[in-house]
């Protein structure tokens, strides 16, 4: 066989590689989408579950959801960026620094149910937050905050350092030429990290399993400390731990909570292509 | 050149015995030179000569820098710059900097031209429309850009950005003006209207000018100072380094035997 | 003017306290986890922790079924996932036209954020059966259902890390192999992706670490059966993982019990294991960032 066509045939090998890697995904979104938009009308996202959740709306878990999503946000976001900035801006090439990069890979690499672990032990039970929204939301912030840190830090870093050079120069101290100069320049570049951590929050199961999840509250959540469910958890609870759940209702639960994690993907997509197509450098 | 009542110069910037070196590589080798106050001094010479380390010195752009060692002393108006407690902020202010390459900071040209006063605390409206007429009037770009101060100044042209970053420079009123190889970037009639803003500039600033060729040291200077691989080995008023240099080094580079 | 000044120390100093939480982060997790799990040696005697019976019921809480359920499943989920990934890696940054990058890009993207929960439930609606007929096992929650959703869920990690590895090799490696006369073909598989071998492996480690600590979907597809995966056809049986363990156990014990400080005991294992994953594949990753680029 002539080499060139030994190299056609590799072409279309890999091409057929990267089809088997994205069909599936084509496939997992369509047959959701197609299940699941017959169960979703305005009910289905407005009122509470009902005869043992096999009836009924998710709006609980929705709304559950929405609560981890801000109480992590809170937290992990200062603590995120501010690492970041620190990484980026302030940290010499020390073992130390060595050290807080070490971290950052490794705090990624947590297993989310080892996150889950954490947080029982520290945040329920040590602390005697028990289970909340509370405990739940610090334990998906820890797991978050890598992820922040490390878009954040490569969003700054991307910021030329004439511009720090620059406002030095014209009497700024460090801390004015970040606030002024390099945060705004970096600010899409944050949000981007930022949205793309909290999807991966708005999505895990493991860590809120025994630090905040419940498996079925009659009311919404009033303050942190109460329990509350969530999305995540709500499909696995009807999937796996409901027998005789209504097939549509499992779709309609996937699909919501599958739109929520899309959107905010597309949101970052969006928000990274519009900004730097407008970077001024 | 500012002479006192004995016909001396006077100095506005004094340097001692100064040496500097990034990690075991010395840039500066004892450099001695007293720059005159209200002049255009130049400090010419081939690459790596040092000059545009000793530039980031006199405002201390160079504390920045990670490994560096620093021995001797550079005064401004008597005062030792390194001493401790110096206010690197306020130096800077009365230090001002232009780089090689146009730098103007993301945003509008108002932004860029008010960027160190606002840091500097100033607030009122007025005074910012008076400095920021007054500066870019100075830079020789005011005619071009007044009607659209608030366009993104990173639209403007190579030359226009240049006047921009020295008119932001002068924003701050500083009394030492340091550039870097300001034109190193533009085309002939952008250098000539540089050199024309700097020509007018030249009896209200101490303006220390590292240029981008011997034609533009002659040129521009009033007093020249010739660097060679960290030393200093030439100074004085230009008519002497450019006609009769004492040095043959010195002589050899203004001919254009080498560099 | 004073104030600003301690104003402005206040936030760098607050920003230093961040950039060092990380390690403090890290360490306190250890901390809890060996808190909470180690009493489980002073009340199970070791042959019993490492033997090959968990039924804690019974008081027999050996993890090695557990392990090697964790093993099987992520060990196959690789195998498939790294050809893969590694063609998709080469046809996305030396094969496709731009349009075809432009789809594939924010697909992967998509893959990468499709909650756990959601491709476990797919895993079991349509995976399962499609096991269940096409190798005719007796249940479709198998360790193969569940390395099959595995290795989708780390293929992001293996492509892009791959994709960074193939960039890093320089623009001059690729141009030697084509001045020799080789095909584009030949150039990629014999220059280009042999210079970005260990960026390569790296990319394995790291979508290995994410696969061991995967536990929903897992959980959702394997059977959940805690016994030794010894057999020839293990893959075909169901399975038990460590995560799987843990989150379905956790919820039912008491607080303090034996059963609690095993479960614990299983997150330090977990915790160490892919620690120790991280810990090379970091290693590599900034020893080659020195070098200029990951090689």
């Amino acid at each position: 066989m002539n080499r060139h066509r030994i190299q056609r045939l590799g072409f279309v090998l890999v091409g057929c590689a990267s089809l088997l890697v994205t069909a599936p995904i084509l496939l997992v979104v369509a047959s959701i989408v197609v299940r699941g938009a017959s169960a979703i009308d305005w009910e289905f996202l407005s009122t509470m579950p009902s005869q043992g959740m096999k009836a009924g709306g998710i709006l609980p878990a929705i709304v559950g959801t929405l609560w981890l999503l801000g109480g992590t946000a809170l937290i992990c976001i200062p603590v995120g960026v501010g690492g970041a900035i620190y990484l980026a801006e302030y940290a010499r090439d020390t073992w130390f620094t060595r050290a807080i990069r070490l971290a950052i890979v490794n705090l990624a690499g947590i297993p989310s149910i080892v996150y889950g672990l954490f947080g029982l032990g520290l945040f329920v039970l040590f602390l005697r937050l028990g289970t909340s929204i509370l405990a739940a939301s610090l334990t998906l912030a820890i797991m978050t905050i890598p992820v922040i840190t490390s878009t954040s830090e490569e969003a700054i870093r991307a910021v030329p350092v004439e511009f720090r050079t620059v406002s030095a120069s014209l009497g700024g101290t460090r801390w004015q030429g970040i606030r002024r100069i390099v945060l705004p320049q970096a600010l899409p570049g944050i949000i981007t990290g930022i949205i793309l951590g909290l999807l991966r929050a708005a999505g895990e199961t493991a860590p809120i399993l025994f630090t905040g999840a419940a498996f079925f509250l009659p009311r919404l959540p009033r303050t942190l400390l109460d329990p509350t469910m969530a999305l995540p958890y709500h499909l696995y609870v009807i999937t796996t731990q409901v027998p005789g759940m209504p097939q549509q209702v499992q779709y309609g639960t996937a699909l919501i909570l599958l739109l929520l994690v899309l959107s905010l993907n597309v949101i970052a997509t969006v928000i990274r292509s519009y900004f730097r197509r407008r970077r001024q450098w | 050149m500012v002479t006192d009542a004995e016909g001396l110069l006077k100095h506005k910037i004094c340097i001692d015995n100064l040496h500097y070196s990034y990690g075991d590589e010395e840039v500066l080798k004892g450099i001695n030179l007293d720059i005159p106050a209200r002049a255009v001094t130049v400090l010419f010479g081939p690459a790596g000569g040092g000059k545009t380390t000793l530039l980031r010195l006199i405002n201390r752009l160079n504390d920045m820098v990670d490994g560096t060692k620093m021995t001797g002393t550079i005064r401004l108006d008597g005062q030792d710059i390194y001493a401790p407690g110096t206010e690197i902020s306020s130096l800077r202010r009365r230090v001002g900097m232009v780089f090689a390459l146009p730098l103007p900071l993301p945003g509008t040209i108002r932004e860029n031209v008010l960027y160190g006063p606002r840091l500097a605390g100033m607030k009122d409206a007025a005074q910012c429309e008076e400095i920021l007429s007054r500066s870019l009037q100075q830079a020789a770009i005011w005619d071009e850009v007044k009607d659209r101060l608030d366009d993104a100044a990173h639209r403007l042209s190579g030359g226009q950005q240049q006047r921009l970053c020295i008119a932001r420079s002068l924003a701050l009123e500083p009394e030492v003006l340091l550039l870097d190889e300001p034109t190193s970037g533009l085309d002939p009639i952008s250098t000539a209207k540089v050199e024309e803003s700097l020509f007018a500039l030249r009896r209200d600033y101490t303006i220390v000018i590292v240029p981008h060729s011997v034609q533009q040291a002659a040129r521009v200077a009033d007093y020249a100072a010739f660097f060679l691989m960290g030393e200093l080995i030439e100074h004085g008023p230009d008519k002497q380094l450019f006609t009769a240099p004492k040095e043959p080094k010195t002589e050899e580079y203004v001919t254009g035997r080498f560099g | 003017m004073h104030n600003s000044r301690w104003s402005e120390f206040a936030v760098e100093s607050l920003i230093r306290v961040l950039g060092f939480s990380t390690v403090g982060l890290v360490a306190l997790i250890f901390v809890f986890l060996l808190r909470e799990g180690l009493p489980v040696l002073s009340e199970v005697a070791l042959p019993n922790f490492l033997g090959r019976a968990w039924y804690p019921t019974f008081g027999s809480f050996g993890i090695l079924p557990l392990v090697l359920g964790s093993v099987l499943v992520t060990v196959t989920a690789i195998a498939i996932a790294l050809p893969l990934g590694l063609a998709t890696a080469v046809f996305v940054r030396e094969v496709a036209p731009g349009w075809a990058r432009e789809i594939l890009k924010p697909m992967i993207e998509v893959l990468a954020g499709i909650p756990s929960v959601v491709l476990g439930f797919f895993g079991m609606t349509m995976v399962a059966p499609w096991v269940r007929q096409t190798l005719g096992t007796a249940t479709g929650l198998t360790a193969i259902t569940g390395s099959l959703i595995l290795t989708y869920m780390a293929l992001p990690t293996l492509i892009s890390v791959a994709e960074d590895a193939l960039d890093a090799v320089p623009k001059s490696y690729r141009d030697a192999g084509l001045a020799m006369g080789a095909t584009q073909w030949q150039t990629i598989w014999r220059v280009i992706v042999p210079a970005a071998r260990s960026g390569i492996v790296t990319a394995a480690m790291l979508a290995m670490g994410r696969a061991i600590g995967e536990t929903m979907a897992v959980m959702m597809v394997t059977g959940n059966a805690a016994r030794m995966p010894t057999e020839w056809d293990a893959l075909l049986r169901p399975v038990r993982t460590m995560t799987a363990t843990v989150a379905a156990e956790m919820g039912e014990v008491a607080k303090g019990s034996t059963h609690y400080h095993a479960l614990f005991a299983i997150g330090i294992v977990l915790f160490v294991i892919t620690f120790a994953i991280n810990m090379t594949a970091a290693r590599a990753i900034f020893a080659k960032r020195r070098r200029g680029g990951l090689r």
